[in-house]
């Protein structure tokens, strides 16, 4: 935790920390701290006044069942983009980790997706699906899909998971790729000799020494789901059609803007930051497992 | 590693090809949709091969913006985004490093409840407490400024935690050295310290302004100004309701121009880049 | 120049922990001390504490006539080699031996100067632009010495400075650092756990076991007097045999000349094959179990079938009943062959039965 050489000084610590001190109180404790304190109160119509109302916030939330359907759809979400992206980019991360020619140049070409913003993602996306001049619209009617996401919910789903799992590919493939390349290659020398062949080597070997990156990145797309996709939705389909977008985080944003229910508002956020806690906590634990596997 | 014989090898290497078709042809639409006549595209008609409009559009869309949603040069708000990102990447970069530096190499009363009240931050993003910073920054009189876009972002644990790592690798004889050498603590992060940070802090600062590039929810909340929009806030105003108005060849070339800066720091930079998101993850 | 005299100084870690327990040590003007002893013996701490780098919580340490408890390392006239050498990775090789002299705000002309002459002397100069990672283990070493050179102090202190070398390399830098020690007349204070570095560079010899000096003096007569039964077995190799003098036949070929002593020390090398026993000597039979032949020399190692009792002596101890002995040549007996190894009175190292305290028969 500390080294053992170290400087003695009162006062110049103290000034070194200030500057982050200030900036982590005045822009992080302080609105988190409102934020708990507000989902405990009511505002009237007008917001002239205010009343302490305990829990009542998070009751008439859960009793909501558009609050819940939120919170179905966030996880539904969370594990298609995950589900999706990580098998890929595992796919690709094996390919790209035998002894071929060029590895380093498919590693450029793959990982600079990273780099896109979501909401550029989802105006890439939007326009090469888009129910009249989408590029890949004349495929998909051309195959007799009724495609419109703009008002079929399922479909305005679909494209949302799409696009979100396009974007994470590369950042899963670059930590699978260190991940294999972390595992000493005598070990899958030694499966060859004990007679494991290429698909048995890896559901034997590599996939079992792989587990705690993969378990990582599950948490890490997880949390990508919740919050990074917000540019994503806003941008392609702002929530709807009705609300068949609307994930926990683009609900505390549009129920806060538009609702002007502050309150409830508040209310999510913190949930939200208890299952970002949980989440994080999860993967401390693993973190502890990496070192011990 | 186990070498494969030729035909394995073909299929991998098939694979690796359709994987990179798969990321790129959304980029390539765009590109291909930047150069196209709206008219073609609003039709459906847009062709796949590149179009005429190159500079035309590309100097609408820099100089002069949409001629109906936005109508902001498009060149004012990458002006805007890099202002943003390189305020949050070495607005971090400097307050974590000395802060980082304090609780590693001195001992003074309150430095674990120091340590843990910055390490905390780690958790939230600003997603989950947005209307209340935002009104904290409304208070602050700093909506529509670059303080109120860069300094909520910078409110994080990420560098401080990698710095304090990298300090604990450190070894101890060198501080030692330079209290025999009669540097004292202020020499020794300038002379030794800092410059022995170099690779860290040019690895964090990749993945913190691609980040900060990248910003979106905290830049559409608090800016209200077109003139101080980013440019990721920008294009989703391009976007209308009514698609009929959409001047999809500007939407395109935004895009484009919105990918350019991180993907070109992602390419040229990659050792540093994969370096920076792997320790930050950690 | 300087002497370093050490009055009763202690370290106590807060916990309670006792790192030193009062050494006095004076080491003269243009000396050169080493200290030795095995890991966690507390002769590193206490070189440490010589050059500020760490507190004293009693006593006083006293350089060039000057009490410098409280005084900062870079006040203290000192230059320092370290272990891992400590160079500025950053810096090249000018840079790092210059950095202490132009924190001290010397002129760029005389920092020049310096440095350019420590070059010389240690043919660094060729390098002076490189980085320490373009120097290979040697020559980090050397830059290491230079920047301890360049500062012209009243003291050098060294930490284990050869031992991330491979062996040649190391007795080629001992014989350097040696003479550029002469030839410098500073006075030094040098730390080590090999006997062997030990024993060829001091002037001055203390012997440090559990935070305490267990012996000081000139290196050879602490070798041929060994003060205490973990300095014998310490210093030499291999190390002096140690016996317990029982009920058995060694006593009674001691006879009443060393009523006191509980234990018998004698080196390898003092011991030859005979049949006689020599007047006032003694003298083993035993039982080879294993010949290291190294050329000029040979090693037996043999089983004295009585006495299986064990002694407490310290690093380098041999199994209860074993002996070494140490002849010239490759001539050796064959393994299982019953000998008989003899010593004369001269040689013999009588002890007191807790090994603290040397008998002179």
């Amino acid at each position: 935790m500390q080294k053992q050489a170290i400087f003695q000084s009162k006062l110049l610590p103290y000034a070194l920390v200030a500057p982050q001190l200030a900036i982590v109180l005045i822009f992080f404790y302080w609105p988190a701290l409102q934020a708990v304190i507000q989902s405990f109160l009511l505002q009237d119509a007008f917001g002239l006044s205010t009343t302490f109302v305990w829990f009542e916030n998070y009751i008439e939330l859960f009793k909501d069942p558009a609050y819940f359907a939120a919170i179905v759809r966030t996880f539904l979400f969370s594990l298609a983009i995950a589900g999706s992206s990580l098998s890929l980019a595992l796919l690709l991360a094996v390919m790209a980790d035998k002894p071929l020619r060029g590895v380093m140049l498919y590693r450029t070409l793959l990982i600079w997706p990273y780099a896109v913003a979501p909401p550029v993602v989802g105006v890439l996306w939007i326009f090469m699906l888009h129910p009249s001049l989408g590029v890949l619209s004349r495929y998909l009617r051309a195959m007799g899909i009724d495609w419109n996401p703009l008002l079929d919910g399922d479909q305005a789903a679909a494209l949302i998971i799409l696009a979100a799992a396009w974007k994470q590919i590369s950042y899963n493939f670059l930590f699978f790729l260190a991940g294999l390349q972390a595992i000493p290659k005598s070990v899958f020398e030694a499966a060859a000799i004990d007679g494991a062949r290429p698909m048995r080597r890896f559901w034997t070997v590599t996939f079992p020494l792989l587990s705690p990156t993969i378990f990582f990145l599950l948490v890490v797309n997880i949390v990508y789901a919740f919050f990074d996709t917000f540019g994503i939705i806003d941008t392609m389909t702002r929530g709807g059609p009705g609300t068949s977008t609307v994930t926990l985080v683009y609900k505390v944003y549009s129920d806060g803007l538009l609702g002007g229910n502050l309150g409830s508002s508040a209310a999510q956020s913190v949930i939200l930051m208890v299952l970002v806690i949980v989440l994080t906590g999860i993967q401390f634990r693993f973190v502890e497992r990496k070192v011990t596997y | 590693m186990v070498e494969e014989e030729g035909f394995r090898r073909y299929i991998a290497h098939a694979i690796l090809w359709i994987g990179i078709a798969i990321v790129a042809f959304p980029v390539y639409i765009s590109v291909i949709a930047s150069t196209q006549d709206n008219a073609l595209i609003a039709n459906g008609q847009m062709s796949l091969l590149p179009g005429g409009h190159f500079l035309e559009t590309y100097y609408q869309t820099i100089f002069v913006g949409t001629s109906g949603s936005t109508r902001e040069p498009v060149g004012n708000m990458m002006l805007n985004s890099l202002v943003m990102a390189l305020a949050i990447a070495i607005g971090k970069i400097a307050i974590s490093i000395i802060s980082a530096y304090a609780i590693v190499y001195f001992r003074f009363p309150f430095r674990m409840p120091i340590f843990w009240i910055i390490f905390i931050t780690l958790m939230l993003p600003v997603e989950v407490r947005i209307y209340p910073t935002y009104k904290i920054v409304a208070d602050l009189h700093m909506l529509d400024s670059y303080a109120g876009l860069a300094l909520p972002l910078i409110a994080s644990a990420t560098a401080t935690l990698l710095f304090r790592q990298f300090f604990m690798t450190v070894p101890d004889e060198l501080l030692e050295a330079s209290r025999i050498d009669g540097a004292g603590p202020l020499r020794f992060f300038w002379d030794t310290l800092l410059p022995l940070s170099r690779t860290n802090m040019a690895a964090l600062f990749v993945i913190l302004f691609i980040l900060g590039w990248n910003q979106y929810l905290w830049p559409l909340l608090i800016t209200t100004r077109d003139d101080m929009q980013t440019i990721q806030v920008g294009i989703r105003k391009m976007i209308t309701t009514t698609d009929a108005l959409t001047e999809w060849p500007i939407v395109m070339a935004t895009a484009v121009l919105a990918m350019l800066p991180p993907v070109f720091v992602v390419v040229v930079m990659q050792k540093l880049f994969v370096r920076g998101l792997v320790e930050t993850e950690k | 120049m300087a002497n370093v005299t050490l009055r009763n100084v202690r370290k106590t870690y807060q916990g309670g922990f006792e790192a030193i327990k009062g050494v006095n040590v004076d080491v003269a003007d243009g000396q050169f001390c080493v200290l030795v002893g095995p890991s966690g013996c507390g002769k590193s701490t206490l070189l440490r504490m010589v050059a500020g780098l760490e507190t004293v919580t009693g006593g006083e340490i006293d350089i060039g006539g000057r009490v410098v408890n409280q005084i900062e390392p870079a006040d203290r006239d000192i230059a320092m080699v370290f272990q891992n050498y400590a160079l500025y990775p950053h810096m090249s090789v000018y840079n790092n031996m210059a950095y202490g002299l132009r924190n001290r705000g010397m002129a760029e002309a005389e920092v020049k100067t310096r440095v350019d002459e420590a070059a010389r002397v240690l043919e660094l100069g060729a390098m002076l632009e490189r980085k320490p990672r373009q120097l290979s283990g040697g020559q980090r070493q050397r830059v290491a010495m230079g920047r301890a050179i360049v500062r012209q102090p009243k003291v050098f202190l060294f930490d284990e400075p050869l031992s991330n070398l491979d062996a040649k390399l190391r007795i080629a830098m001992r014989v350097e650092i040696r003479k550029l020690q002469r030839r410098l007349k500073t006075t030094s204070i040098y730390v080590t756990h090999d006997q062997l570095e030990a024993m060829t560079l001091a002037d001055i010899l203390v012997v440090m076991n559990g935070g305490q000096v267990e012996q000081v003096g000139n290196p050879l007569a602490i070798y041929e007097k060994p003060a205490t039964t973990f300095v014998a077995s310490f210093i030499g190799a291999p190390p002096m045999n140690l016996m317990s003098i029982g009920s058995d036949e060694i006593k009674s070929q001691l006879g009443g000349s060393a009523t006191d002593a509980g234990i018998l020390g004698i080196r390898p090398e003092d011991f030859v094959i005979t049949d006689q026993t020599p007047a006032g000597g003694v003298a083993l039979p035993l039982t080879v179990e294993a010949i290291e032949r190294v050329g000029a020399e040979t090693f037996i190692y043999g089983s004295r079938a009585q006495d299986a009792q064990r002694i407490a002596a310290n690093p380098g101890e041999l199994p209860p009943g074993e002996v070494i002995v140490r002849v010239p040549g490759t001539e050796a007996p064959a393994i299982g062959a019953k000998i008989r190894v003899a010593a004369v009175r001269t040689k013999l190292h009588l002890f007191s039965g807790d090994g603290r305290t040397r008998i002179e028969a």
